[in-house]
């Protein structure tokens, strides 16, 4: 055993590598690099077992000396045998015979933290001085840090953004006057009821003698009662029913399971009874009334919107022929009706 | 502009004379919002608007307002994770000086379109520096005094006692002079490598 011969090498190691260990033959360990006095935690581990201090988890041979110098140069996974048991990589060299670089034939392992260096200065409390001046580890960090910060950024910008989309989104289903739904939300939720096979009441409104108001009182007095006509829209249906405004002073209803030819025609009855309820704007009466014409999507084997909507706007044409504040139900029975 | 850079003097205003601040700042040029986002970017001269209206209102010349935003990256704790991405580059006051070269190539490690003007030290004689800022790139007035506010609340940091000075534009390049009078003048502020130490 060389174990009393001064190690030459070890001043050099130190500054070059300084996680690393050095062994004799017989697999002892007779000098440790500087980095193991914190890892270590100041106990010295000279004269143990380099294979009682550290498991060998890959390659998996027999524990001795002999058997790990033959994994010389390989990638060595080890793990602190200790707690907090943290895995590192290593590398072993044999030490060339009888050169005084350190004992013969013994080996230098060099050890490293791999991928676990963010958990290990912190277990550790490492500072730059515990890794070698060449080597990435305090760039590695850096990094980490660097990219955990920009990340956060980007979150935060996404989260923003999704925030915007969604409120870009409610607009534009959304019409501004009267916080009704616009034609584009009628189009998406006949879609949907027509591709989930729900039955429903299609029923399009126009007001009477809006233009007379909007004409002889202005335009303020116009948005007045269309604002008017929505909140008593909205107060005659239910939550899940759509009110929709899709021109100036014309409006879609649709009722979800809907299936009652009686309820709808009461259900129109009441909204023009509501409708002709005379408002005041600015000390002003403004009378007006509406005209409805409905269908039923229980009336067709195959609904699609096109045709239910010209069938609802043929009822809407009956109603209105019929005299103001009238409405009409299609009649799937007859034949259609030519428009003069 | 990158956001980063206009994010950064949006929260030095915020956090420096209040949000109200900020929001007439924003109102008398007009930006039309409320808040930079830091990961977008942005026409340069939304910059030099703002920084001329705060120069206004606050009643500071450009130079002493860039230096200020880069004192208050450094020392707020707001901004703690910039003042670490610093500390990174160097043990010591010294040793960070001769980061800077590597900065903006750091910055850009970090965040890709992020393009901060190229710096190079130079050591005259002991403990004497100059430090040439080429913000001519960046299309803003002044980065060097950016630089200036930032090395004075790094200097503090590492506990060095440094005289800095300004010496003006030429060729597109700001010149600054840093003395290191007392490289262990105080204590200075911990830096731990570990994050979560730090929080």
């Amino acid at each position: 055993m060389s174990d009393m011969a001064p190690i030459h090498a070890a001043p050099m190691m130190d500054t070059l590598c300084p996680m690393h260990l050095m062994l004799n033959d017989t697999g002892h360990i007779v000098h440790m690099g500087p980095a193991f006095d914190k890892i270590l935690g100041g106990k010295s581990v000279i004269g143990l077992r380099f294979l009682e201090l550290f498991e060998l988890k890959r390659p998996s041979i027999n524990q001795t000396m002999e058997a790990l110098l033959g994994l010389a140069t390989a990638k060595l996974h080890l793990q602190l045998r200790a707690a907090p048991r943290t895995e590192m990589k290593g590398v072993l060299v044999p030490i060339p015979e009888n050169t005084g670089v350190g004992p013969s034939g013994g080996a230098v392992i060099n050890l490293s933290f791999g991928i676990s260096v963010v958990d290990a200065v912190h277990d550790f409390s490492l500072t730059s001085a515990d890794f070698a001046v060449t080597d990435l580890a305090i760039e590695m960090l850096y990094l980490v840090e660097a990219k955990s910060a920009a990340m956060e950024a980007s979150r935060k910008l996404n989260q923003r953004l999704q925030g915007a989309k969604i409120a870009a989104e409610e607009q534009a289903f959304t019409d501004t006057l009267t916080g009704l739904k616009n034609r584009r939300a009628m189009d998406y939720i006949l879609n949907r009821l027509i591709a989930s096979e729900t039955d429903f009441v299609l029923m399009n409104l126009d007001l009477d003698y809006f233009k007379t108001v909007n004409d002889t009182l202005g335009h303020a007095a116009g948005d007045y009662v269309l604002q008017n006509v929505a909140r008593i829209m909205v107060e005659e249906t239910r939550s899940n029913d759509t009110i929709i405004r899709t021109g100036g002073d014309e409006f879609v209803l649709i009722f979800a399971e809907l299936r009652s030819t009686e309820a709808t025609a009461e259900l129109a009855c009441r909204l023009i009874d509501r409708l002709e309820q005379p408002m005041r704007f600015q000390g002003q009466p403004c009378r007006i009334s509406g005209s409805i014409g409905a269908t039923l999507s229980s009336f067709y084997a195959k609904p699609t919107q096109e045709r239910m909507m010209e069938d609802a706007d043929t009822a809407l044409y009956a109603a209105k022929h019929a005299g103001r504040g009238q409405h009409r139900l299609h009649d799937p029975t007859a034949t259609k009706p030519a428009r003069p | 502009m990158h956001g980063m850079i206009n994010r950064a003097v949006e929260r030095f205003v915020r956090d420096t004379y209040g949000r109200d601040q900020w929001l007439k700042a924003t109102e008398a040029v007009d930006l039309g919002f409320a808040e930079f986002e830091a990961m977008l970017v942005y026409d340069a001269a939304l910059t030099d608007q703002i920084l001329n209206e705060l120069g206004d209102m606050l009643g500071k010349d450009r130079a002493n307002l860039l230096e200020d935003v880069g004192t208050y990256l450094v020392s707020h704790p707001n901004t703690e994770a910039i003042r670490r991405l610093l500390r990174f580059g160097g043990v010591d006051f010294h040793d960070f000086l001769h980061s800077l070269d590597d900065l903006p190539e750091r910055a850009r490690l970090a965040v890709p379109d992020l393009h901060l003007p190229a710096m190079e030290l130079r050591e005259h004689r002991k403990a004497f520096f100059s430090l040439t800022v080429r913000s001519g790139g960046l299309r803003m007035l002044g980065f060097g005094h950016v630089v200036m506010g930032l090395l004075r609340a790094m200097a503090d940091d590492y506990g060095a006692l440094v005289l800095l000075e300004h010496k003006g534009t030429r060729d597109r390049s700001e010149i600054l002079e840093i003395h290191l009078a007392d490289a262990s003048f105080a204590e200075g502020r911990d830096f731990d490598l570990s994050a979560r130490a730090a929080v």
